[in-house]
């Protein structure tokens, strides 16, 4: 089997959505569960008291749902704690009351009581139970506090059932209480009976705890020892947990997995129930598997498989199926590709016939097994309802029941086609008899039973060839009309008969059998494969949308439509126009909801399961990017296979939907950097090209004067060449600026910078065109370094400076101050000129933008450039005018940490 | 005075710049002011003349076409430490830091003034020379007397902590030529310490404060915005 190691891909793919789920936002609400042993103990107490006690300390608790069944200590304990009213609902002429979700999650609250976590919805509710509602809430972001008994426990209910004979049927699945805090509010049992006695326990709870016989002193020590044990093995685990975390060498092996075989027997939810609370003790991981062969192939799964296998996934087991002739053979490969160490079956059992069957199982099991340790674990006959727990705990969900009644009409077709065949045969045979004689009578008789094979299951061939035997026997065989046999040869003849027909209808069937698993599969994978094979060429999202409708519609008969998420994150209003399903406004909602918790949703689903499609969410690189909403003609579920193999479609539609996604931001990347590109090269050749000549005039002015004696004229001349260089200079500087803060590309390049010299730079700068006025600079010793751009923010105030020089009247007074303001450092530029008008204050910034007032020259850059230059530092540019007269422009910058220094320093 | 100086005592400059009007008007600007002057429009062929015609000085145009500024300081200071300015444009500062880190002696900056540009390659001339060090150094007010490690700022004996002179001592080494913010950090406070610019403005701000005339308007240790910090050789005070 070279095949053994390969990495399966439904393993893989099953690893990808796990790390997908687990990625999930992190900003889950944490759920607390009071668990108690049986009614009675104070779980609703203990939550009300730790919820008073939540809201001392400001947290925003509001009740969902608690049930105070009149207890005066509990109903003071209930109050300021605001109360969600309850939602009413009719259901067969009773009023029934339960909590109202939407109003809850509409509300918001901080933290949120939710009593008795098992507790099954009224039909029509959103979800069948309570703790589906509690999942809604916490993945909103609530905390939630709740109530538990432990008998409610999936993987406690077994034991619960064995120490008191009752079964339960409103269980909560141990997933949900993965990560969850687990508070035990502990009675001892003479205590609880004492208050029992006392009347302390309301009169419901004592009637729901009698019926299940709770309320013996023996059971109640059992419950109770459950209970604590189950909270300890939960802080053991949350300790290993943190060992783990804290990569503390421990006695525990990894890579230690379970696998546990399942089948469609009843018992396998026992075995499943053990496993689940070993690999809890191990804190290993888990798997199901269940061994497909050609003889449990035919038809449609059988619905208890399906509810193992739903056991075994709420359970938090990998579920695998695989297929093989061989049981034991297709479990080890599956053990082996999955690297487990211990594989859990069940003890044979059952009738003698079934028993040796299960141990020559076994022995093979054994004899192959190599590494692998095998358990064989006992599992108890069930009493005939245990089987039904979900049936009778989910009155809503009606399907699995019609379900099974379909199969039923099935099978009992068959036996009627096997029967109505043999019985027109043998109308023929009598006839066909007095020409071709007796013997060759029971020819027709084989050739139909073959035929049969061909159509039929294994239990109407057995039937059809017994019922043709005797027939024979009875109408053809003489004597006619009895069942006797007087001749030896007769008797060989009839025995013979009928092992052959037997056993050739077995084959044939078995045959039929295989080959219909093989085209099964290959179905699935042909399926599978034509799809990828589409999407990989398909080269635009409308053409993944195309293909996949169009897929879905070929393999599933069904209907589809995609709803994308747009660039916000939203699902958008309407179906991507290539879905050949229309979605109504109620489907929308589903699909909406869907897309928001990442489950599936509709019908078929736990989730708002009256919908008319099933609402599967596309997730890629841990972000949702759709909903793929499927509409399925047939009235029955669709098989674990089908289930499967649309999920496996809604894989690939995500990934492909990502791909689109990333190749349109890569492409419109592209364009964005390769425009930037342009415009740079544009700039710089703009920029060379402005400056050579002007460098060339200025070097070749100063070195005219330098040259050597010049007539005055000459000199002033020079002095006016080089006076227009320096303003055109100025002037192409200006625009570059403008242009550069225009095309987005400044790029400030942060350090630490001294104010104080900034300061003295720019002023060195600009000391030509002030030339001729008072300049007052005023730099207090100690101003802290800032972080910005030293060569942008020296430009900036020479700017400022340069203005002023420019709008104010010759002779004008200037100031330059710097100062510290609360954590801004502050550089002022303050003159004594006529101020602004107050119409210009607002304005002066704008790029172009010209004062009434000022005279000619200049081009309205400059302070747009202050503006520009002094934002991409982070700061602000402020202008005033003074009250004495005169403006004043205030450049704010942020002063962050100041950095650390030297040793000597510091 | 220039036809005074015998033509081969004459120092050879090498201009390489691609604009054929710059290099005509600093052709008669250097040769104006006593210096032989060969020019190269390309990259490739200033490094041939560099080679061939040993010039006492290079003048590097940053933006040339063939070969990017930093790649030519490159392949020269494998070779030579003929003492190079780069001629380069505003609002390029990361080109000019790349320049000097790369072992570029100067900047210029374009449009520039034939006199700073005559000052510079005076700096870096006398540079080159390598004479030993004079012991002791005079600008503007101060006296660095290197041998016995004191410093008078006006005739007064100025005390300095031992980061302070030894940042004092690198300016005076290479006083005239611009020293980026990395070059000193390295020098000063070591490899490590190349990032940590508010070591440098802190200890600039303090020795201005001691060794400024006027610590507002500093004369001595001046600002090259955005590239380091120069220390002007100022004549004394009459």
């Amino acid at each position: 089997m070279s095949d053994d190691f390969r990495p399966d891909p439904d393993a893989l793919l099953a690893a990808i959505s796990r790390a997908e789920r687990a990625e999930g936002s992190p900003t889950r609400g944490r759920l607390k569960v009071f668990l108690g042993m049986s009614a009675g103990v104070g779980k609703t107490y203990a939550m009300l008291e730790a919820a008073q006690k939540a809201k001392r300390e400001g947290r925003d608790v509001v009740i969902g749902y608690v049930e105070s069944h009149g207890r005066k200590e509990t109903d003071a304990l209930t109050e300021g704690l605001p109360v969600i009213p309850r939602r009413t609902v009719e259901h067969g002429g009773v009023t029934l009351s339960e909590m109202d979700l939407d109003a809850v999650l509409a509300r918001r609250p901080e933290l949120a009581l939710v009593d008795e976590l098992a507790h099954s919805n009224a039909p029509g509710s959103r979800h069948p139970k309570r703790w589906q509602d509690v999942a809604e809430i916490l993945a909103a972001g609530i905390d939630v506090f709740t109530t538990l008994n432990v008998q409610h426990i999936e993987s406690r209910t077994d034991t619960v059932r064995q120490i008191t004979g009752s079964t339960i049927y409103e269980t909560v699945p141990d997933r949900v209480l993965d990560g969850a805090e687990i508070e035990l509010v502990d009675l001892p049992p003479e205590e609880l009976m004492k208050r029992l006695a006392t009347g302390k326990v309301y009169q419901g709870e004592r009637a729901e705890a009698a019926l299940f016989n709770f309320f013996r002193e023996g059971n109640l020590t059992a419950l109770r020892e459950i209970a604590l044990r189950y909270a300890a093995g939960r802080v053991g685990r949350d300790v290993q947990d943190y060992l783990q975390a804290m990569q503390i060498e421990g006695p525990w092996k990894t890579g230690d997995r379970l696998l546990v075989a399942v089948s469609a027997s009843p018992l396998s939810a026992q075995l499943i129930r053990w496993t689940r609370r070993m690999a809890d003790s191990l804190h290993t991981e888990w798997l199901a598997v269940h061994v497909e062969s050609a003889r449990n192939a035919v038809g449609p799964a059988p619905p208890q498989l399906t509810k193992n296998l739903a056991l075994a996934r709420e359970l938090g087991a990998e579920v695998v199926t695989t297929a093989d002739e061989e049981f034991s053979r297709g479990l080890l490969r599956v053990a082996r590709q999955h690297n487990v160490a211990q594989i859990v079956v069940g003890k044979p059992g059952g009738t003698w016939f079934a028993q040796w069957r299960g141990m020559r199982r076994l022995q093979r099991l054994l004899r192959q097994s190599g590494s692998v340790d095998i358990l064989v674990v006992r599992a108890d006959e069930l009493p005939a309802t245990a089987a039904g727990p979900e049936a009778v705990a989910r009155p809503a969900a009606s399907q699995p029941v019609a379900f099974e009644r379909d199969v039923d009409r099935s099978r009992a077709e068959q036996y009627g086609t096997a029967i109505g065949i043999i019985a027109a045969v043998s109308f023929a045979n009598a006839f066909l008899a007095p020409l071709l004689g007796y013997r060759s009578v029971a020819l027709t008789y084989l050739f139909s039973v073959v035929g049969l094979a061909m159509f039929l299951g294994r239990g109407p061939i057995l039937v059809a060839a017994g019922l043709s035997a005797l027939l024979w026997n009875f109408f053809f065989l003489p004597p006619t009309y009895t069942f006797y046999i007087t001749n030896v040869e007769d008797g060989l003849m009839f025995g013979l008969y009928f092992v052959v027909a037997a056993v050739l209808g077995q084959l044939v069937a078995k045959v039929r059998g295989q080959e219909q698993a093989n085209r099964r599969r290959e179905e699935r994978a042909t399926a599978l494969y034509l799809l990828t094979r589409d999407l990989a060429e398909a080269a635009s999202a409308d053409e993944v949308v195309r293909t996949v409708a169009k897929r879905i519609g070929e393999v599933f008969h069904a209907r589809a439509a995609l709803l994308p998420t747009d660039s916000q994150g939203r699902l958008e209003g309407k179906p991507h126009p290539a879905s050949t399903l229309m979605i109504s406004d109620k489907e929308h909602g589903v699909a909406a909801w869907a897309h928001h918790h990442g489950q599936a949703a509709g019908r078929f689903t736990d989730n708002l399961p009256l919908a008319e499609a099933l609402h599967l969410p596309l997730r890629a690189g841990g972000r949702p990017v759709g909903v793929l909403s499927v509409q399925l003609d047939a009235p029955s579920p669709p098989s674990l296979d089908q289930r499967d193999l649309l999920e496996a479609f809604a894989r690939q539609t995500a990934l492909m939907l990502d791909r689109e996604r990333l190749r349109d931001s890569e492409q419109s990347s592209r364009l964005v950097a390769e425009s930037e590109r342009l415009g740079k090269t544009l700039l710089n050749s703009i920029s060379h090209e402005l400056r050579t000549p002007l460098a060339a005039i200025t070097s070749a002015t100063s070195g005219l004067r330098q040259a050597g004696p010049l007539t005055p004229v000459q000199v002033a001349l020079a002095g006016e060449i080089a006076e227009a260089s320096d303003r055109l200079n100025r002037l192409v500087r200006n625009l570059l600026d403008v242009a550069r803060l225009e095309a987005g590309h400044l790029q400030p390049h942060l350090d630490w910078c001294d104010p104080a010299d900034l300061c003295q730079v720019a002023l060195k700068n600009v000391w030509p065109q002030l030339a001729g006025r008072p300049v007052v600079v005023n730099l207090p010793s100690g101003l802290p370094l800032v972080k910005a751009d030293f060569v942008l923010l020296d430009q900036a105030l020479s700017n400022l400076l340069a203005n002023v020089a420019v709008h104010t009247p010759p002779g004008t007074a200037v100031e330059l101050t710097a100062r510290l303001g609360g954590k801004e450092l502050l550089i002022e530029v303050a003159d004594h000129g006529p101020g602004l008008a107050p119409e210009d204050l607002p304005r002066v910034f704008e790029k172009f933008y010209r004062a009434g007032s000022a005279k000619a020259g200049g081009t309205g850059l400059g302070l747009s450039i202050v503006k520009g230059f002094v934002e991409a530092n982070g700061g602000r540019v402020e202008v005033a005018n003074r009250p004495g007269g005169g403006a004043v422009f205030t450049i704010r910058l942020p002063v962050g940490d100041a950095p650390s220094l030297p040793a000597e320093l510091a | 005075m220039s036809d005074s100086v015998p033509h081969a005592a004459k120092p050879l400059v090498l201009v390489i710049d691609d604009e054929p009007q710059i290099r005509r008007l600093l052709t008669l600007t250097l040769e104006a002011n006593g210096y032989r002057v060969v020019t190269a429009e390309r990259g490739q062929e200033g490094l041939v003349l560099a080679a061939q015609q040993a010039p006492a000085l290079i003048l590097l145009d940053l933006g040339l076409p063939d070969l990017p500024g930093t790649e030519i300081l490159r392949r020269l200071r494998e070779w030579t430490a003929v003492p190079v300015i780069i001629l380069s444009v505003l609002d390029d500062e990361t080109g000019k830091i790349a320049a000097l880190d790369a072992g570029a002696d100067d900047y210029v900056t374009k449009p520039f003034n034939s006199g700073e540009l005559l000052a510079r390659i005076r700096v870096a001339l006398r540079h080159a020379e390598k004479k030993s060090e004079p012991p002791v150094f005079h600008t503007g007010h101060l006296v660095v007397d290197l041998a016995s490690r004191r410093v008078t700022s006006g005739g007064q004996e100025v005390s300095l902590t031992a980061t302070e002179y030894n940042l004092l001592r690198l300016f005076v080494r290479h006083a005239g030529k611009v020293l980026t913010h990395r070059q000193i950090l390295r020098e000063v406070w070591g490899p490590n310490a190349e990032t940590q610019t508010h070591y440098l403005r802190v200890y600039l701000a303090r020795l201005r404060e001691k060794l400024e005339r006027d610590p507002s308007q500093p004369e001595l240790f001046v600002t090259e915005a955005g590239v380091g910090y120069r220390l002007v050789p100022v004549p004394e005070p009459a």
